[in-house]
């Protein structure tokens, strides 16, 4: 009765998860818009098949042994056994683990690799490299070859490898845009690289994924995927209208605080310069500080 | 009037002056009633000064509830919160607060206490032994968690709790970022509890090597004792990273150096690596021992031997190793790499197979079985599939290239709470079930325990599976709101309505011990669920001695044996009633945990004066142990007889 009961539990958990999954749209991370996003999205779902089966067979023996071994189905004078262990049995439930995690051992450290290099497909473009720096509670997006700089709104050409090189003018942050790919860690004093690349044009929800102080729920930006030919009319139109990034109006962007998105042309790469990839603490220039005093 | 400004909340709202006067109130009805009922005399003699074992446990419980009671109020306002976009019920800044307080609390003062609860209780039982090897130690122990307990409670009203998640990374717990004295309390009450944690360690640890009563080997002891040996081996090399990082955050907030800070040298990662490097095994302290309760349990409904005792204790042993080699794993986003990645990936997927051998062979000792469902095992059965989900979304998060979409998202979120709640707490509770008749002489209600455990297992459900839809849609953990927009709705009030009804199965609990502490028989044997260890074999209530004559162990399920095995197997043939040796009592540990209390209260607010006098009190109290003559006393043999004979004749 009762393993009766508890499989009732799980058929409706399972009915439960079916129904939500089937009627909202696809979760971000599963509605992949690029090759990294794509290869975490295969993983993920490769990881829910192989999991659903280990699952299932620990529910399967459970639902058995429970069923099979319940005292009201014996006879009051049953005296179960002493069973110490059977290498085989033991053997069993080692070894089919063990090659579980050594097949899905090969398929991580395979999807490492790619995901921290030029996207699969990409190699042959030219990155685009892009600064991301936040600050609280904003989004800094530097594009030193195009000399422009935007804020909490980030334009990238689809059909080209990114590079994003992050780091932060405050506490740690996690610069993420779930279709594109997953996230990594912005921080004060170490440049992180993040290889990204969008397949299409269209629009992604962008995100501080790491709390990071009051407004850190609503440290969010709009990415916007175009083709390399409106990518460049923008960068064109920018130069044309925006007014310059100076070292005044950057110290004031950098105050706590949440502003809607504005665009610069001129860096602020120049004047505040970003830390560098894993530059080892004595050899840093203490004239290179970042962050505000 | 500047000095007193220094304990103002700097950010009040209705919900915190509410909070103040209830525990004004609260303090008030508790002195009063000790007094009306003159009940201080019995409070000082038979609980502040004990030493003995079984009391601390008891005290160690206590906490554990009433902690267990505010985390769940901050877990509901959490949920509340979030329940509906754009809620306004709290604000991000008490958002923030009632996070970071949720999980401290919940992690190290309620889960931590609960098993140093079962520690206590259990092991000097399950080895034959008197008390723990340093019962003084043990009563500094329990008095340095009370104080850093006590005081982490007050930040939340005076002075501000802390509000950069239970993590506390920095730079964002620096100076800099966090203005108020609430992080101070968190590294001062941490450093505080830590340290007695440490000495716990430390003093399970020499117990179970040295304590044991003849015959019982490391392979005969029972399988909560060698998850409690495994659990505070790993509190001795865990704890003092904690102490060091603890440390070295205090001084960078309070005495100005820059060991986590961004410039000048400092490295805010080298925070992250150290916490971790404790807070990874602190997982594992928590998880072990509430396996090794399992292991009690499950072989008693099923009446059975454990299955597979060997591999039981040589996959914990694994695990314990395992759990010091896989801490970047917390941030496989870091940037590390990814060589630095695949390492800790494989480490961290290697550890789920020890601990999938530890489900089969749960599972392998129902095989052949009778088995009964009574509440503890409820617990159990509903723990191995609920349990069996987390851990393998654990594996989902142990593949670092996936991990970029799962880190710090609802998924992650899902997963913890998974693992801990069905693996601890449902551990917790079913020990607490399955040791109630032992500790206060009568029985839970068997009606109302199944119906919580249901219930409770219905509002886990609601109220943790929707985070991993959420997660994977990219709600990001520690958001106070969200909008409309995002779809995130839907799924964020079902977990609320869960946490409801998680919320109603834990007053379940408490209405069932009010009612069985009315209705329950009182007339009950010592061993009323036919167990198979140890401390089944003592009398109830426990004497302070525990054993009259110590018993001979000659196989791994002692006390079964001797009910069943024949004569040869009787654990206390032929031993003579002898004097027992036993400690004093002592007030002193209470005491030097006041000062400890001053000082770091003292300390939080940069009371320097208050300070160096809670630090000479602690070091008077110190310098006054080593000077104190103490050797203990003895119950004399006519003592112990008329014991004994008092319940009810338990020597044969």
């Amino acid at each position: 009765m009762k393993a009766k009961m508890k499989g009732t539990l799980f058929a409706t958990m399972m009915a439960l998860s079916a129904i939500v999954l089937g009627a909202c749209e696809p979760l971000l991370v599963l509605d992949p818009k690029g090759p990294q996003a794509q290869r975490q999205a295969d993983d993920t779902m490769l990881l829910i098949y192989v999991m659903s089966a280990i699952v299932i067979a620990v529910f399967t023996i459970m639902a058995v042994m429970l069923y099979k071994y319940r005292a009201s189905k014996q006879s009051p004078d049953y005296e179960p056994p002493h069973i110490e262990g059977n290498m085989l049995v033991e053997a069993i439930c080692i070894g089919i683990p063990v090659i579980i995690v050594i097949f899905l051992s090969v398929v991580s450290v395979k999807s490492n690799y790619i995901v921290e290099a030029v996207p699969q497909g990409y190699e042959d473009t030219e990155p685009l490299v892009v600064y991301a720096s936040s600050s609280n509670w904003k989004w800094h997006f530097s594009y030193p070859e195009e000399n422009i700089e935007t804020v909490n709104y980030l334009y990238i050409p689809a059909g080209r490898a990114l590079e994003f090189r992050l780091y932060s003018h405050g506490p740690i942050t996690s610069f993420w845009i779930p279709q594109l790919g997953g996230q990594k860690y912005a921080m004060a004093d170490m440049e992180t690289v993040l290889h990204l690349a969008a397949d299409q044009p269209g629009e992604f929800m962008g995100r501080n994924g790491n709390f990071s102080g009051v407004g850190f729920a609503e440290n969010t930006f709009l990415t916007t995927a175009m083709t390399q030919a409106e990518f460049d009319e923008w960068v064109q139109e920018v130069h044309e209208t925006a007014e310059p990034l100076t070292e005044e109006i950057f110290e004031e962007l950098l105050e706590p605080g949440h502003l809607g998105t504005s665009t610069y042309t001129g860096t602020h790469l120049e004047f505040s310069p970003p830390p560098g990839p894993h530059s080892p603490v004595s050899e840093r220039d203490p004239n290179a500080e970042v962050g505000h005093e | 009037m500047e000095f007193f400004e220094r304990f103002a909340i700097p950010h009040p709202s209705f919900l915190i002056y509410m909070a103040m006067i209830s525990i004004v109130l609260g303090a008030i009805v508790i002195v009063a009633g000790i007094t009306y009922f003159k009940k201080w005399g019995y409070l000082w003699r038979e609980w502040i000064t004990t030493v003995d074992h079984k009391k601390i446990g008891i005290m160690y419980l206590i906490v554990a509830l009433v902690m267990l009671f505010r985390g769940g109020v901050d877990a509901v306002m959490l949920r509340y919160q979030l329940a509906m976009p754009e809620n306004t019920f709290l604000d991000s800044q008490h958002y923030n607060e009632v996070f970071t307080t949720h999980g401290v609390v919940m992690i190290l003062f309620m889960a931590m206490p609960f098993i140093i609860f079962f520690f206590n209780f259990l092991v000097p039982l399950q080895i034959g032994a008197r008390d723990v090897a340093f019962p003084r130690l043990n009563s500094l122990s329990f008095w340095l968690f009370f104080m850093g307990m006590g005081l982490f409670n007050l930040s939340f009203i005076v002075g501000g709790s802390p509000d950069a998640g239970w993590t506390s990374y920095f730079p964002l717990a620096g100076n800099e970022f966090s203005t108020s004295v609430g992080t101070n309390y968190y590294m001062i009450s941490l450093q505080i509890a830590g340290l007695g944690t440490l000495m716990t360690g430390i003093n399970f640890m020499t117990t179970i090597f040295r304590m044991r009563a003849p015959g019982m080997t490391l392979m005969r002891m029972p399988m909560f004792t060698w998850s409690a040996l495994i659990a505070n081996v790993i509190i001795v090399f865990a704890f003092p990273v904690l102490t060091v990082a603890l440390a070295m955050g205090t001084l960078d907030r309070l005495a100005g150096t820059q060991f986590f800070t961004t410039d000048n040298g400092g490295m805010d990662m080298l925070w992250a690596n150290l916490f971790w490097v404790w807070g990874h095994p602190e997982v594992y302290i928590l998880i072990l021992p509430a396996f090794g309760l399992y292991s009690e349990i499950i072989p008693v409904f099923a009446r059975r031997n454990l299955y597979g005792y060997t591999s039981m204790v040589f996959s914990m042993i694994i695990i314990s190793v395992f759990s010091f080699g896989v801490w970047t794993h917390h941030f496989f986003t870091m940037g590390q790499g990814a060589l630095t990645n695949s390492v800790f990936s494989i480490t961290t997927m290697a550890i789920a197979i020890p601990t999938g051998v530890k489900i089969f062979n749960w599972l392998f000792t129902l095989y052949k079985g009778k088995i009964e469902m009574t509440t503890p095992m409820l617990y159990a059965m509903l723990f191995i599939p609920l349990f069996t989900l987390g851990g393998v979304t654990g594996v989902m998060l142990a593949m670092s290239a996936a991990d970029y979409q799962y880190h710090n998202s609802m998924f992650l979120v899902a997963h913890f709470h998974n693992v801990i709640i069905p693996g601890v707490v449902y551990a917790m509770l079913a020990g607490l079930t399955f040791y109630w008749p032992k500790l206060f002489g009568f029985m839970l209600n068997e009606k109302i325990g199944k119906a919580t455990a249901w219930v409770m297992s219905i509002g886990f459900v609601l109220a943790f599976i929707p985070m991993y839809i959420t997660g994977l849609d990219g709600q990001p953990r520690r958001g106070y709101t969200y909008s409309e927009v995002t779809g995130y709705s839907t799924l964020n009030m079902v977990a609320f309505i869960g946490s409801i009804i998680m919320t109603i199965s834990f007053l379940m609990l408490v209405y069932n011990i009010y009612y069985s502490f009315r209705y329950a028989s009182r007339d009950i044997s010592s061993d009323p669920w036919d167990a198979r260890s140890l401390e089944w074999a003592t009398n109830t209530p426990i004497p302070e001695y525990n054993f009259a004559v110590t018993p001979q162990i000659k196989s791994r399920e002692a006390f079964w044996d001797h009910k069943y095995g024949g004569k040869d197997m009787d654990l206390f043939a032929g031993q003579k009633i002898e004097r027992i040796h036993m400690p004093n009592k002592s007030g002193v540990p209470f005491i030097m945990n006041v000062f400890f209390f001053i000082l770091g209260f003292c300390l939080i607010f940069s009371i320097w004066i208050g300070a160096i006098i809670g630090l000479i009190g602690v070091l008077g109290c110190m310098l006054h142990r080593s000077f104190e003559d103490d050797h203990g006393f003895y119950f004399e043999v006519e003592e112990i007889e008329e014991i004994e004979r008092e319940k009810r004749g338990a020597i044969k």
